[in-house]
């Protein structure tokens, strides 16, 4: 394969992933902030339509992404009512959201369902994409795929190196302490939830309007992803870098599947396209297993240089989840 | 308390009332005349014998799969890879038919080794996301999701590969078993009495389990406090992993009944979404058994009775997921809203409580 196509395709499987990372960063602030935001699959559905409606009927596509946007942190704050207000299980009404709101773009957006619409239209860099190797690969892409690059960084900067970003994390993992110190918690979950969900609903219209321009209803191939995202998030450690990068190992995944398949004649497409998950399952496993009982047990019974350097594997593997994640704050 | 009880029903059916406004809302949205889609999806379901039968056949594996799924929450456990679950007891079937319909057995011994077969499959499925609950630490949440994936990717392969149609694989699933293999239904229907039977069968025997057995008090004790069931003697790991077989038991067994029943085939979409469906309809009946079956049967009628709506209206014919969603969304906010004032409620008698004492 000659080299330049093979910067186009890699420069595609980045932009193919910046949905994915708007979602797993979006996902990761709520979680971080101890709401688990089960409806990431029928958020991304509804705010994909939504926004896809919106510019086909304004011929507009900065008004489509506000749409999703829009449409997101709705959604999100619903969740935020029912289980932060009412103290509802996060996962069941997330759950319902996410099976409601996917029958809900379906039956909305069934009338614009195939209609030709408007498309985000590349914007390279002058100067940047003209770098050899570096320029095809990050500076030619939408505006959306640059927003993703600077998400990540964003989303790092925020959480580690700043003030209200140490509180976040502070009110998932001791949210009492966090209150103790003045932190109006719940306030803060209501603001995180939705800010996270307006992000989810960020990644619908990179789908309608760029990565899979248009609206096909239930063949829109769009089911499914925020299972996904779900999952890489996890992967992640919530870590916005770590998540990241889930989500492009995914992408490049999906797209080796492809690549790969005249070599694998025998081998419908269909397969292909979801052998990332048993690999998802290992890592999650992978990152989990540090976690569970038997191991500590297991590795206490090992030879001293071995346990140490297993020990030390698993603890940079491991990935712990937010100590509050998925129970409601009451103060006392 | 029997006011308490009364001001329940009446927040519930203010619940049910606003879902059914919302959903009105919905409709009015798309410039859909409300009245004629409900009216659709009324005599789409139980306008004739022969829709009210079809009603009946989508009944069967919902309840069996809600069924199975009580015994998983009672453990207070999320079994999301309910449908890879289904699926999987699909498969198993579909195996078991494929290598024994040439057999020359006796075709009711080869459906019964079938359906066993499917529901071994079932069962197996949902013991790896157990296994990977209890041995991993994967919450069986995203454990079950990812193996929902590769239970579809699985069937598919199979599908497209080891049992494709001779000449063209397609969408359109394996080649048709004999009708020899499949359960016997009523004449001029779809329906099977025998899938019917199974599916009540099912529900009658997880409340008799969850009810009126050791086996069921433990698993609550598990779900309510894991720990404290540990270290009252209760095997934590042990019941965990059995609820996940036995509800895999119950989704296998639905996936059998959709290949012997209602497809004769195994199909790419063979699990028809009655593992997510199951979830919503354990959640409204707030996992009380009892209303299992009604609940189901008003789910499953909404499903065929949308059938038609894309022919009659124009209208897509997820408008009864729509209903369905917003029904469970309600009454689940609802049951806060109820909570939060009983709470409320409490604690100012707790207060006049407190005063009348060091009065």
């Amino acid at each position: 394969m000659n080299i330049d196509i093979l910067l186009v395709s890699l420069a595609g499987v980045l932009a193919a992933a910046a949905p994915v990372v708007f979602a797993v960063i979006g996902e990761t602030i709520s979680e971080r902030a101890g709401v688990i935001n089960l409806s990431m699959n029928g958020n991304i559905l509804l705010s994909a339509m939504a926004a896809f409606a919106v510019a086909l009927a304004t011929d507009n596509i900065a008004l489509g992404f506000l749409a999703g946007m829009l449409v997101g942190g709705l959604v999100a704050a619903v969740l935020a009512f029912a289980s932060i207000t009412l103290k509802q299980s996060q996962v069941a009404v997330g759950f319902v959201l996410a099976l409601l709101c996917r029958d809900l773009s379906y039956f909305l957006g069934n009338p614009v369902m195939g209609e030709s619409g408007p498309r985000l239209s590349s914007t390279p860099i002058p100067f940047l994409s003209g770098v050899p190797l570096v320029g095809p690969l990050f500076f030619k892409h939408d505006v959306v795929t640059y927003l993703s690059f600077a998400l990540i960084v964003a989303a790092w900067v925020f959480l580690f190196r700043t003030r209200p970003g140490l509180v976040l994390q502070g009110i998932g993992e001791r949210p009492a302490a966090a209150f103790a110190r003045g932190a109006d918690v719940n306030r803060l979950r209501y603001f995180y939830v939705i800010v996270g969900g307006a992000l989810i609903g960020l990644a619908g219209p990179t789908y309608s309007l760029s990565v899979k321009a248009g609206w096909k209803g239930a063949i829109s191939g769009l089911d499914g992803i925020g299972w996904i995202a779900l999952a890489i998030t996890i992967f992640g450690g919530w870590s916005p870098l770590r998540a990241a990068f889930g989500a492009y190992l995914f992408s490049l995944l999906q797209w080796l599947g492809l690549a790969l398949q005249p070599l694998l004649p025998g081998i419908p497409a269909q397969v292909l396209q979801v052998a990332p998950f048993p690999l998802m399952i290992l890592t999650l496993l992978l990152v989990n297993v540090g976690n569970a009982e038997w191991v500590e047990r297991t590795l206490a019974r090992l030879p001293e240089p071995t346990r140490r350097l297993l020990a030390r594997a698993l603890r940079k593997l491991r990935a712990t989840p937010p100590a509050a994640l998925g129970t409601p704050f009451e103060r006392e | 308390m029997p006011d308490a009880r009364r001001f329940g029903l009446l927040v519930q059916v203010g619940a049910v009332l606003l879902a059914l406004l919302s959903t009105t809302l919905v409709l009015l949205a798309t410039g859909a005349p409300p009245l004629e889609a409900f009216s659709s999806i009324v005599v789409g379901s139980v306008g004739s014998w022969g829709k009210f039968s079809d009603v009946l056949v989508s009944w069967s594996p919902l309840l069996v799969v809600t069924a199975g799924l009580l015994i998983t929450f009672s453990a207070g456990l999320w079994n999301i890879g309910i449908e890879g679950q289904v699926t999987l007891g699909a498969v198993f079937t579909t195996g078991a038919l494929f290598a024994l319909q040439e057999s020359g057995w006796n075709p009711a011994l080869v459906i019964t080794l079938a359906m066993l077969a499917g529901m071994l499959g079932g069962a197996l499925w949902a013991a790896l996301a157990g296994a990977l609950k209890t041995f991993g630490g994967v919450n069986e949440i995203f454990g079950g999701l990812g193996l929902n994936f590769v239970a579809t990717g699985l069937n598919l392969w199979l599908i497209f590969g080891l049992w494709k149609r001779p000449g063209v694989a397609s969408m359109s699933g394996t080649v048709p078993f004999d009708e020899a293999f499949s359960l016997p239904t009523l004449p001029g229907s779809r329906l099977s009495l025998v899938a019917v039977g199974l599916a009540v069968l099912s529900i009658l025997l997880v409340y008799f389990l969850l009810k009126g057995t050791y086996f069921g008090l433990r698993l609550k004790a598990i779900g309510k406090n894991a720990k404290a069931a540990y270290l009252l003697g209760v095997p934590t790991w042990q019941y965990t992993m059995l609820s996940f077989m036995l509800c895999g038991m119950f989704a296998g067994l639905a996936g059998a009944m959709q290949v012997t029943a209602v497809y004769h085939r195994l199909i790419p979409s063979i699990s028809s979404g009655y593992g997510f469906l199951g979830l919503l309809v354990a959640m409204l009946v707030n996992f009380h058994p009892a209303w299992v079956a009604p609940v189901a049967l008003f789910f499953a009628a909404l499903n065929i009775g949308s059938i038609q709506l894309p022919v009659v209206l124009k209208l897509d014919s997820a408008l009864a997921g729509v209903l369905q969603g917003t029904l469970v969304l309600f009454v689940l906010m609802a049951d806060g809203v109820q909570q939060k004032l009983m709470r409320g409620a409490l604690r100012s008698e707790d207060g006049t409580a407190e005063r009348g004492e060091s009065a």
